[in-house]
Parts: structure tokens; C-alpha cells; sequence
């Protein structure tokens, strides 16, 4: 049976400080019920331990998180996975900005969409490889500054026009951004190729997918590679021009 | 003269801004929208914090009501005497406050519902002129007296402190107004005083504002052609000012003086049809010095209509809602669901782009 914490009375170092002692009592689930704008939930958390919340969550929710699960049932706000290490996050609703800034490594899952900025600067290492998958929609500065990882836009709602906003993937050097949709040229960083989704492409995308998918209890979609766009860096080092010296 | 209190604690922040206006002109408490920005208490740091009401002086509807904060009685004493020399001063009372005891070096406030009769001399001012010309002779000219708001119908109440701490202070759970915005402050660049808190304000226009203004040298200095003078030390006091210039004085309507506030990119513009790329390039090249370059996500009150309103890169966090007869705009979207659990649409509206909410169709703002 899941621990359980109502929020309603407590600030949010008090919740946390709750947490923490969840953490220290080996509990494997939680549930927090009446969260309204706590910062810092599950941030730095290892594994083992998974957290679903009823109610918005507030900024930072899981920063430098390191192998925790986390599921919010409604929307989250903004700086969701800031430096986040590990762990997997799924949120039913919306999220803000920055979602995912300078991530490592782990999976972000969104129903809905993002705001601006998310994604930029996330980077991979060997095993690392951070995923976030944006259900609907994503604001400007998609993957700005992008070093490695994934990112998806599913543009589950077959919005008209382009899913990703301008200046998508500015700066981007290393890592890949897969749109479900229109792209067009001048939506995009100087940095950043276009291409069709390949063989290889598709195999790492449909995985993804399926995942997203099992995690919101979709049926198995009917997606074809022909539909996603794949951006990536046209090099590794953009500015090696521009620094060195 | 300004309150420069340093806490021993801070936690890192960011402003925090709310506004909360119900459109079919209901009037409602001050309560519910200090409880908002209280829930974003950790965007502030207690160093300022304040509310603009609007509704709230029905029975004075035709009077601009003057909202004065004082360092000294000497202070008082002139601003009062210049009072009864240039308008006819209908009533004068000391705000009521209640003590609190987060709140010290408390100024005198007080509130003086005035008009000013038309001047022979210079019938080009009409009366909104003439008390603009007060507000800042008064600003600049008189040691240690400073409007707080000089409005109709409207009032800001504002200080040094946390947002909830000055709502109580301030007593507005008396107050009914159909708009309340509120602020809650974390001052980088100059210090905490009193009359550097927010709302900022002219006539009815009230400002709240979280960011910071990069071309506030270029803006102060357009703003100072047309007898716009600051004197409170903050860069959110030229948006105040450019609102009341771009759309009273120059009845711009206000998608376009929104557009010459956070204008398009040149290389949007180029992508427009003919028409709309060259209004857009006549707003840039008339009202260049109304740019607002840098951060910022505001919200404006003014007489009948509520504002938000984002820098064009969205370098600052704005969540609106409605929920029944009533728009919300916050920094957070916890802040809204404080006061407004279950609305009926929650967006994140794009930078640059005004969203605005105005009194319904008949409904008169006083």
C-alpha cells in the first residue's frame, strides 16, 4: 500500500523534508495529494522510489533527479528535469518552460505540450541518453544548444501548421529531434540538417513511441516513418571557429 | 528616505505578478488575490510587494484619486499646500492600515480625491494632462513625497515587504474591486523602498512586472520628449508611462502599442503579406524608442480592461485561465488553481502576444 502525504498545509520545504523520510523508510510508492506549486519535488531522488502527485507541482519538479519515477496527474509548470541524471517522469497534463534544461540522461513523457525553451542543452554520455517525448506541441527554442539525446514531437492533436516553434535547434551539436509534421527552413537554427526518418531512425523511434504509448495506456499507434521529420546537427563543433585560439 | 532592509535569509526567486479581473464587473475582495501571490511567496524576498484595485471608490467615481506616501510631515505639509493651490480637494484621509508585524518603516500614506479645473492659459490640457503634470511635479520636485497612484475609481496600495504582509497591512479585505493585480518583488538592480515597490502607475494605468528593461536608457529618454519624468528609481516605471503615452495620448489602439512595445523580428516581418509588413515596419521605425528590449512579463491594469503581456522571446513565465466570468494571469499556474481550483481553460499564451480582458458589452466600469 502507497504512502501518502496531503500537501495542503505543508511549504515546500516541509513536503520535501516528508519525502525524504519516505526515502529513508525504503517505501517504494507515494502519493501526494493537494501539491499546489511545491518546488523541488523529487529533486536529486535515486531509484527506487515512485511518486505520483494529484495536483500542479511546482518549478524544479525533479531537478538533478537521479533515478526516480515520477507521474503527475495533471499539469506541471515550468523547469520540469532541470539537470535531471535518470529516472523517468510522465505527466498527464501541460508543461512550461524549460522542461528538461540540461538534462542527462532518463525519460520525460508529456500528454500535452510544452512551452519554450525545452530540451536545450540535454546531452548524452555512453549509456546516457535522455528522452523527451511532447505529445501535442512545443514553443520556441526546441533543443536550442541540443549536445545529445532524443526528442519527439508527436503532434498527437494534428495541429495545422508546425508543431515546433522558431528557432528550433539553434546551436545544436550533437543529439536528434524527431517532428511529427511541418518544419519549415526558417524555423530552424543555422546549426541544423533535415532529413527523412531511415531505417535505423525508425527503429530508435518506434521504440520510443512505444513506450510513450504503454505509459499512457495508448493502443499501439499507427505511425509510419513518413510522417517525422529528423533534425540534426550538421556538426559537432559549430563554434570551433568562433573559439579557438 | 528609502528603506534598504537586507533579510538574513533568501531564497532565489523571481518576481512574481498576478492579476485577477472579473469581466462582468462584479466587485470582489482583496483576499483572494493576495492569497494568489502568497502562494508564489518564493518568488519574492520581502522587499517589496503591492496591489492596484479598481472599482473600489465608487461613491468618488468622477475624482482622481490620489494616493500619496510621505517620509516626512514636512513632506506632507507641502504636498498638501500645492494640493489646495492647484485642484479642489474633495475629501483627504490617512489610508487605514493595520499593524503587522513584518511591516516597519511604514511612510505616511494618505489619499486625496481631487479634480483640477481646465486652465485658461492652456487649453490643450484637458484635466487628465493637468494631474498628470502634478503627479510628476510632485515626484520630482517635492522632497520625500511620492504618488503611489492618481486615478479614478482606482487605487494602488504598495511598500516594503512581502505581497500578503502589505495586503494585510493595507486592510484590502475591505476593498471590492471587479480587477486586482498584485506584485511581489525581488529587486536586482536598485534598492527595496517604498515607493520603488509595484504597482507603478499613471492616472488609471497600473503596472506590475516581472523582468527587467534593457532599453530603459533609450526608453527614459523618448519618454523625457513628452514631459514624462522618472523619479522612482525602477525600470518598470517607463512601461507605465509608455501605456499611457502610445495609447491616451496617442490613441494608438492597443494591439499596435503593443506591437511598438515587443514589435516582431525583422526576419518575422519579411514573411508577412504586404500590408501587415508594413504597418509593422512604420510602428518600428515611428516608435523605435518604445521598444522594450530585455525580460519582462507584465500585467496593466487600467479602467474596464486587464492586460498581460510578455517580452516577444518569452524570457518570462505567464499562465493565464478563466473560470466562469472571470481571466487570470500569473507567473505560476498553482497561483490561479489557489483561488480558482477547477478553471475552465488553462494557456500559455505566446510571447509578445497582448491577452486581454475587458468588461462585458454594456457593462460600465464605474
Amino acid at each position: 500500500m502507497a504512502m501518502r502525504i496531503d500537501a495542503a498545509n505543508l511549504h515546500y520545504r516541509e513536503l520535501n523534508e516528508r519525502i525524504h523520510e519516505v526515502v529513508s523508510a525504503r517505501e517504494t510508492e507515494l502519493l501526494l495529494d493537494s501539491v499546489l506549486g511545491h518546488r523541488y519535488i523529487g529533486a536529486g531522488l535515486k531509484g527506487g522510489l515512485r511518486i505520483e502527485i494529484n495536483g500542479v507541482p511546482g518549478n524544479d519538479l525533479a531537478a538533478f533527479m537521479d533515478g526516480a519515477e515520477i507521474i503527475v496527474n495533471s499539469n506541471a509548470q515550468d523547469g520540469v528535469a532541470n539537470t535531471m541524471n535518470d529516472g523517468s517522469i510522465v505527466i498527464h497534463g501541460d508543461a512550461g518552460d524549460i522542461l528538461g534544461h540540461s538534462m542527462r540522461g532518463g525519460t520525460i513523457y508529456v500528454a500535452g505540450l510544452v512551452g519554450y525553451r525545452c530540451g536545450i542543452h540535454c546531452k548524452a554520455y555512453e549509456s546516457k541518453l535522455p528522452v523527451i517525448v511532447v505529445g501535442t506541441t512545443a514553443g520556441d527554442y526546441l533543443g536550442e544548444y541540443m549536445a545529445g539525446g532524443a526528442i519527439v514531437v508527436l503532434n498527437r492533436d494534428d495541429e495545422p501548421g508546425s508543431p515546433v516553434g522558431r528557432f528550433c535547434g539553434t546551436g545544436m551539436h550533437g543529439g536528434v529531434i524527431f517532428v511529427r509534421g511541418e518544419v519549415d527552413d526558417y524555423q530552424l537554427g543555422a546549426e541544423v540538417a533535415v532529413a527523412e526518418v531511415g531505417e535505423a531512425d525508425w527503429g530508435i523511434l518506434e521504440a520510443i513511441v512505444a513506450d510513450y504509448c504503454t505509459n499512457f495506456d495508448l493502443g499501439p499507434g499507427r505511425l509510419s516513418p513518413d510522417e517525422f521529420l529528423k533534425l540534426y546537427p550538421r556538426s559537432s563543433r559549430p563554434y570551433g571557429k568562433l573559439y579557438a585560439y | 528616505m528609502a528603506t534598504n532592509r537586507l533579510l538574513p535569509f533568501k531564497d532565489y526567486g523571481g518576481c512574481s505578478i498576478v492579476g485577477v479581473m472579473d469581466q462582468s464587473g462584479r466587485l470582489f475582495g482583496g483576499d483572494a488575490v493576495i492569497r494568489a501571490i502568497a502562494n508564489m511567496h518564493e518568488r519574492s524576498n520581502g522587499l517589496g510587494g503591492g496591489f492596484a484595485a479598481y472599482g473600489i471608490y465608487p461613491a468618488r467615481a468622477d475624482q482622481y484619486a490620489m494616493h500619496l506616501m510621505f517620509d516626512t510631515a514636512a513632506a506632507k505639509a507641502e504636498t498638501e499646500a500645492l494640493l489646495h493651490e492647484r485642484c479642489f480637494v474633495h475629501h483627504a484621509e490617512e489610508i487605514p492600515t493595520r499593524h503587522h508585524p513584518n511591516i516597519t518603516g511604514e511612510p505616511l500614506v494618505h489619499r486625496y480625491f481631487i479634480n483640477i479645473e481646465p486652465d485658461a492659459d492652456r487649453p490643450f490640457m484637458d484635466e487628465d494632462d493637468l494631474v498628470v503634470e502634478l503627479h510628476m511635479h510632485i515626484n520630482a520636485a517635492v522632497q520625500d513625497a511620492f504618488v503611489f497612484s492618481a486615478g479614478k475609481n482606482m487605487g494602488c496600495f504598495k511598500g516594503v515587504g512581502y505581497p500578503e504582509d502589505l495586503g494585510a497591512y493595507f486592510r484590502l479585505d475591505e476593498y471590492e474591486a471587479y480587477t486586482w493585480i498584485a506584485h511581489g518583488r525581488f529587486p536586482t538592480n536598485t534598492t527595496g523602498w517604498w515607493g520603488g515597490a509595484h504597482p507603478f502607475s499613471i492616472l488609471d494605468w497600473a503596472i506590475v512586472h516581472n523582468g527587467e528593461i534593457s532599453s530603459y536608457g533609450i526608453n527614459k529618454r523618448y519618454l523625457r520628449n513628452f514631459g514624462y519624468e522618472r523619479t522612482l528609481q525602477t525600470d518598470t516605471e517607463v512601461i507605465a508611462y509608455l501605456f499611457d503615452l502610445l495609447i491616451r495620448k496617442h490613441e494608438l489602439p492597443l494591439e499596435v502599442a503593443c506591437r511598438a512595445m515587443a514589435p516582431p523580428f525583422w526576419a518575422d516581418i519579411e514573411r508577412m503579406g504586404e500590408d501587415e509588413a508594413a504597418q509593422a515596419r512604420a510602428i518600428r521605425a515611428v516608435y523605435g524608442g518604445a521598444l522594450l528590449n530585455g525580460p519582462f512579463a507584465v500585467v496593466v491594469g487600467s479602467t474596464g480592461r486587464m492586460i498581460g503581456f510578455s517580452d516577444r522571446t518569452k524570457l518570462r513565465p505567464q499562465v493565464c485561465a478563466r473560470g466562469g466570468e472571470r481571466l487570470y494571469i500569473a507567473s505560476e499556474e498553482a497561483a490561479i488553481r489557489t483561488i480558482c481550483p477547477d478553471p475552465d481553460i488553462v494557456w500559455h499564451p505566446d510571447a509578445g502576444e497582448p491577452v486581454v480582458g475587458e468588461l462585458n458589452v454594456g457593462v460600465r466600469a464605474r
